[in-house]
């Protein structure tokens, strides 16, 4: 695993008003990773990739995404992030191939090079191109819509992967196969991935290292073992995310 | 501008695909083809056996069939149009989760609101122009007569007004699209705001000339006293771009008509002025004259999306 590091934060703060929603937030993200970022709902993750990609100015401190800065760069830190959003949307009157040909034509790809990407986003995300032609997106069940977000999101080919609560909804094989692409795109395309999600279980089947926020606070930070061992003190190097999870919020009696 | 052209392609299929629009199309294509018909007929009948007045073509649009005159139509229905197009440009998007993908994506923020904005006016303006050519067909066939070139340069100066007026009413409708997160608040919000604009403002005009020069009719009317009144009154009405809008398209439409303004409310230089013109106006000064009423239609128009852009602009998008 390379040391680049892709994603910096320092002492990265959101406050709506004097309510705080992140805080003083230092993390490293290094290129080719999974890196999963868990916390409870309003512990401000969401706030943060909404920073990252500049779409929500810090109060104070400062972000790099891909060496560029958000409050800055925003339509360059774009271009090479694919960002999927919790509950994420879709013009339902449209096929999935005009969904992906408008994606392409907003990331300014030529129809040629265009037709060439979402064949193959469709085929990596396991969309049947000859099941969903002819069909509009708004009669997709919400595994099919979840796997066309990816595909939407790949078809700029990123370096960089923000996923958002990408199995929220979905029954436990939608899940499963979301989990396993995000995976094969980590391990076959080098892809960075930011996942957020409250599926520990399934965080800890790609992550390499975690974070955990509460109210805000980065908590913990590191890969899972050492957070269950040197941190926490359980799983005796086998411990679940769960584990550590729960050991967490006991000690600070949240 | 990559952004802008693929915001702009979408929202104009969007548009031109959606039942909204057909049902829209449908009810003013039909307006304007029976007012046309009937004012196309009344002036056959009119004109029978007399010289044929110059500007027979123009009298079309503003000769009244059974109810209104289709400049009057368009003055009345056309802020519908442009509300309607409007009122869920932005919060559609938000509601279904669209917003923020599409914010996400290597474009200009602005590119978003222009494009939608650009893809309402084209649609007004395809729809306005269908219409105008139906209804000229109407009238070669109904009168026979082919329109010459000032009233083809009369007509197409009316469209341009036309547009810039409906697209005042789509700003708006997208401002509140943009302020209100529910689609059915914008949409009566939008609708609040046109009855305010076009039927208030007027009674309210109406209100405050008698408060502030007020005319005791009982007692016999002072000629100074009433063209005060009048005065106020016509100034705080051209609040309301309905007001500006009829005024400016019926003297554009109708080359006779040498003044905005109604000819008993003519104050005395305007009425030497207006002893000077025997015959038609010419188009330059139909223009001049109407002049400050399209100079402040499309300020308004330009004010209330500026107004929608930077609230756009500034918003926040939240988690």
């Amino acid at each position: 695993m390379g040391g680049t590091s892709v994603i910096e934060t320092s002492r990265l703060t959101k406050r709506y008003g004097r309510l705080p929603v992140v805080e003083a937030l230092d993390v490293r993200i290094r290129e080719g990773e999974v890196y999963g970022f868990l916390g409870p709902n309003g512990a401000g993750k969401s706030t943060t990739l909404l920073m990252l990609l500049g779409l929500t100015r810090p109060s104070s401190g400062t972000a790099s995404v891909c060496g560029l800065d958000p409050t800055r760069d925003a339509r360059r830190i774009k271009e090479r992030v694919g960002y999927l959003p919790e509950n994420v949307g879709f013009y339902d009157e449209l096929t999935a191939r005009e969904s992906l040909e408008y994606m392409a034509e907003l990331n300014g790809i030529g129809r040629g090079e265009s037709r060439a990407r979402i064949r193959e986003a469709l085929e990596t995300v396991g969309l049947d191109e000859d099941e969903v032609r002819g069909k509009t997106v708004g009669a997709f069940s919400r595994g099919m819509k979840q796997r066309l977000g990816i595909a939407e999101v790949l078809v700029k080919e990123p370096r960089v992967l923000f996923l958002d609560e990408p199995t929220l909804g979905l029954d436990p094989d939608g899940a499963r196969r979301i989990v396993e692409l995000v995976g094969r795109l980590n391990r076959e395309r080098g892809i960075t991935v930011l996942l957020s999600s409250h599926q520990l279980e399934q965080v800890q089947r790609v992550s390499t290292r975690v974070a955990m926020m509460v109210r805000g606070r980065l908590v913990a930070e590191g890969a899972i073992d050492d957070l269950a061992g040197d941190r926490f003190g359980v799983g005796g190097g086998s411990a679940t995310l769960e584990e550590v999870y729960m050991k967490h919020f006991q000690e600070s009696g949240s | 501008m990559k952004g802008l052209l693929a915001v702009f392609r979408k929202e104009l299929a969007d548009h031109f695909s959606s039942y909204r629009f057909v049902i829209l199309f449908a009810l003013i294509a039909m307006v304007s083809l029976i007012t046309a018909y009937m004012a196309g007929v009344t002036l056959r009948e009119n004109l029978a056996g007399i010289a044929k007045p110059r500007f027979v073509f123009l009298m079309l649009f503003n000769t009244a069939g059974a109810l209104f005159s289709l400049v009057q139509f368009v003055a009345f229905f056309g802020p519908l149009v442009g509300l309607v197009l409007g009122f869920d440009a932005v919060n559609r998007e938000r509601t279904q989760g669209t917003l923020i993908k599409l914010l996400t994506q290597p474009v200009f923020r602005d590119a978003v609101i222009n494009g939608k904005f650009l893809a309402g006016v084209a649609t007004i303006a395809v729809m306005l122009t269908g219409i105008v050519l139906v209804v000229s067909g109407i009238g070669l066939a109904t009168l026979g007569i082919v329109p010459g070139l000032e009233e083809l340069l009369r007509l197409t100066f009316y469209l341009i007004i036309s547009i810039f007026y409906i697209a005042f009413w789509l700003g708006a409708a997208m401002l509140f699209s943009i302020l209100f997160r529910s689609i059915p608040t914008s949409a009566l919000a939008s609708v609040a705001f046109w009855i305010f604009l076009s039927f208030f403002v007027s009674m309210g005009a109406e209100a405050l000339a008698d408060a502030v020069a007020p005319v005791n009719r009982s007692q016999g009317v002072a000629r100074e006293a009433l063209l005060r009144n009048a005065r106020i009154r016509d100034r705080v009405r051209l609040g309301s771009p309905m007001v500006l809008y009829s005024q400016a398209s019926a003297t554009l439409i109708d080359p006779l008509r040498n003044t905005t303004r109604a000819v008993v409310l003519m104050g005395p230089r305007e009425r030497i002025s207006a002893r000077r013109f025997q015959g038609p106006l010419p188009l330059g000064q139909s223009l001049l004259v109407i002049g400050p009423h399209l100079a402040a239609l499309v300020a308004m128009t330009l004010v209330c999306f500026g107004v929608s852009y930077t609230v756009f602009m500034v918003q926040e998008i939240r988690a």
